[in-house]
């Protein structure tokens, strides 16, 4: 270890990336050496397991996997959301229990067979598809991040919020979305010469709606059937959702019931008093749809302490709506250096993308930081930097750079640098 | 290129790569009576908005029943969302956010109460109540009189305070 830890890439304690490699050859040689007598086992060595059973449910000693930070607005229990908890889970795909809501009436129990998907307004046929109908189209499938606007509006908070990664960032996901793509549907439809943007309505109790331009309708849209392999889930939108890779949540209207193709913007609620963010010279800025580059350390994170000092994995998920992440830089010095982190083999746009760093603490205080760099040269900027310009209360589409305080003690907490 | 010809390029490159020219085909033909019960949509220019009428004096009875609960008396102080007030607030240390202050359109009213609201209770409302309790809710921030008609000629003419301030960040091709 001791050579590994003679290259340092930056400052308080950052090493070279490809330690992950030295230290894993090391552990498996240490696994093959060791040799333990039979009596000396643990149960699960020596007496056979459970049963096989028809789904599956996480150990009974994982504690932490479950949605965080619930609200729902006065009266209500499904006027709101649920956060995915970011700090207790690896790789870049989201189990779909544990995906983020944010819901506006509840979520509807809607039987497939009944329920269809309308298409009308400015089309040459309005025509209307029975899930039957859509299982016999030709689909796709991509693994993709799915994004609150809202997502880290704590940080708008003059003093920095307490709370875990999962309940300052967990409004993002990332599912393998499999569906029909908008477009062959439009295609049947036909739609007429001023067709500009669509309005997607949901079947749920608030009839949730969003415009869309038809230009990403026709991009890269889908109606989602799938997510991570099986139907979507009731809060995912089940039977079926609209899905728009990289742009702001709320426009992928779940429970999808109708399209109705326009010239312009309804202006619904959603879109003009909600995910609108205001300018401090009186400006209302609407429609920023595709979400901005962002990264976040997950660990170590709040509630993650750390222990002896010596080398810890600092990890964490960057993503872009502007396609690919390029490169994640870490800080270990409250951003006085940078190193590049080692991106996990998966780089796939519109997706999370899982960085790694190895960091030796040497017991003292630390700021870690991570930096992201999508490929269209979007750099995440500084927390000063989002909040320049904006009014007081605009918290929608935050991607400031987040920095967590590692105090002497090993505890971890949220601080603005 | 036109938006109709892109369009088209786009349907073709679809159907090139993944469907070989082939779709299922298997839309059905949906009537203008389905469309009427399944469409909500209204758009700022009016269109989608439903013949009925209602003023604030009517409205008020409307809100007294099923919004004040959770709204508060005249739209301000309750559990949820603020309606009223606010003017002048929006650049200050303390905004205060409501219909009258921030919404720029007065039609998402409309097709906001119609769709969602009384939240426990959608679609329970007539059409002559929404326009009545939108009407209310106008009158509130001082934008209509009491006794004006509100339908669907006069909802989409009303200038909110906010609708000269928005900016487009995405505007189609």
């Amino acid at each position: 270890m001791t050579d590994i830890g003679d290259l340092p890439v930056a400052g308080n304690g950052l090493l070279n990336r490809r330690l992950f490699l030295q230290a894993g050859a090391a552990g498996a040689a240490t696994i093959m050496t060791a040799q333990a007598s039979a009596q000396d086992q643990p149960d699960s060595m020596r007496i056979p397991g459970a049963g096989m059973s028809e789904s599956g449910a996480p150990s009974r000693y994982e504690s932490e996997l479950y949605r965080r930070a619930i609200a729902s607005q006065p009266g209500t229990t499904g006027a709101g959301v649920s956060r995915t908890p970011l700090e207790h889970l690896d790789g870049i795909i989201t189990p779909s229990r544990l995906h983020f809501e944010r819901h506006h009436s509840g979520i509807p129990d809607i039987d497939p067979g009944r329920h269809r998907l309308i298409i009308h307004g400015l089309v040459k046929r309005p025509l209307s598809f029975s899930m039957d109908a859509l299982a016999r189209y030709p689909s796709v499938s991509r693994i993709q991040f799915l994004e609150c606007s809202g997502n880290s509006g704590a940080l708008l908070s003059a003093e920095p919020v307490q709370s875990g990664c999962g309940e300052l960032h967990g409004l993002v996901s990332a599912s393998e979305w499999g569906g029909v793509p908008l477009s062959a549907l439009l295609a049947e439809t036909g739609v007429t010469a001023n067709a500009r943007w669509i309005v997607a309505s949901g079947a749920d109790a608030a009839k949730m709606s969003r415009s869309v331009p038809l230009d990403k309708i026709m991009d890269d849209a889908i109606v989602a059937l799938y997510q991570n392999g099986e139907p979507l889930r009731p809060a995912n939108g089940y039977p079926m959702r609209l899905f728009l890779p990289g742009w702001e949540g709320n426009m992928s209207v779940k429970w999808l019931h109708t399209i109705k193709v326009v010239d312009q913007p309804a202006m619904t609620k959603d879109e003009t008093s909600k995910y609108s963010d205001l300018q401090d010279d009186g400006d209302l800025q609407l429609f920023t749809f595709p979400m901005a580059v962002k990264s976040v350390i997950t660990s170590p994170s709040p509630g993650l302490n750390l222990g002896s000092t010596g080398i810890y994995q600092v990890s964490g998920i960057a993503w872009s709506g502007a396609g690919r992440i390029r490169r994640v830089e870490v800080s270990a010095d409250g951003g006085e250096s940078w190193a590049d982190a080692a991106l996990d083999e998966l780089v796939l746009p519109h997706c999370l993308t899982r960085f790694r760093s190895a960091w030796a603490w040497n017991g003292g205080p630390a700021v870690i930081l991570s930096r992201a760099t999508d490929e269209a040269g979007n750099v995440q900027p500084t927390r000063a930097a989002v909040l320049e310009g904006r009014a007081v209360g605009t918290f929608y589409h935050y991607n400031g750079i987040q920095a967590w305080q590692v105090n002497r003690d090993g505890s971890v907490n949220n601080v603005y640098v | 290129m036109s938006m109709y010809r892109k369009l088209l390029v786009a349907v073709t490159i679809v159907a090139g790569n993944v469907f070989a020219g082939d779709s299922p085909n298997l839309g059905e033909a949906v009537t203008a009576a389905e469309i009427a019960v399944a469409d909500y949509t209204v758009l700022p220019n009016g269109d989608g908005l439903p013949t009925g009428s209602g003023n604030a004096k009517n409205g008020a009875a409307v809100y007294a029943k099923h919004c004040l609960a959770c709204h508060g008396d005249e739209g301000r102080d309750g559990l949820n969302d603020r309606l009223a007030g606010g003017h002048g607030t929006l650049l200050t240390d303390n905004p205060v956010r409501t219909v009258g202050s921030y919404w720029p359109y007065a039609t998402t009213l409309f097709d906001y109460v119609r769709r969602a609201m009384p939240y426990t209770t959608p679609g329970s409302l007539t059409n002559d109540e929404i326009y009545a309790v939108a009407a209310y809710i106008l009158f509130l921030n001082g934008l209509v009189a009491e006794d004006t008609n509100i339908n669907s000629e006069t909802l989409p003419s009303i200038k909110m305070p906010n609708s000269d301030k928005i900016v487009w960040q995405y505007r189609p091709e």
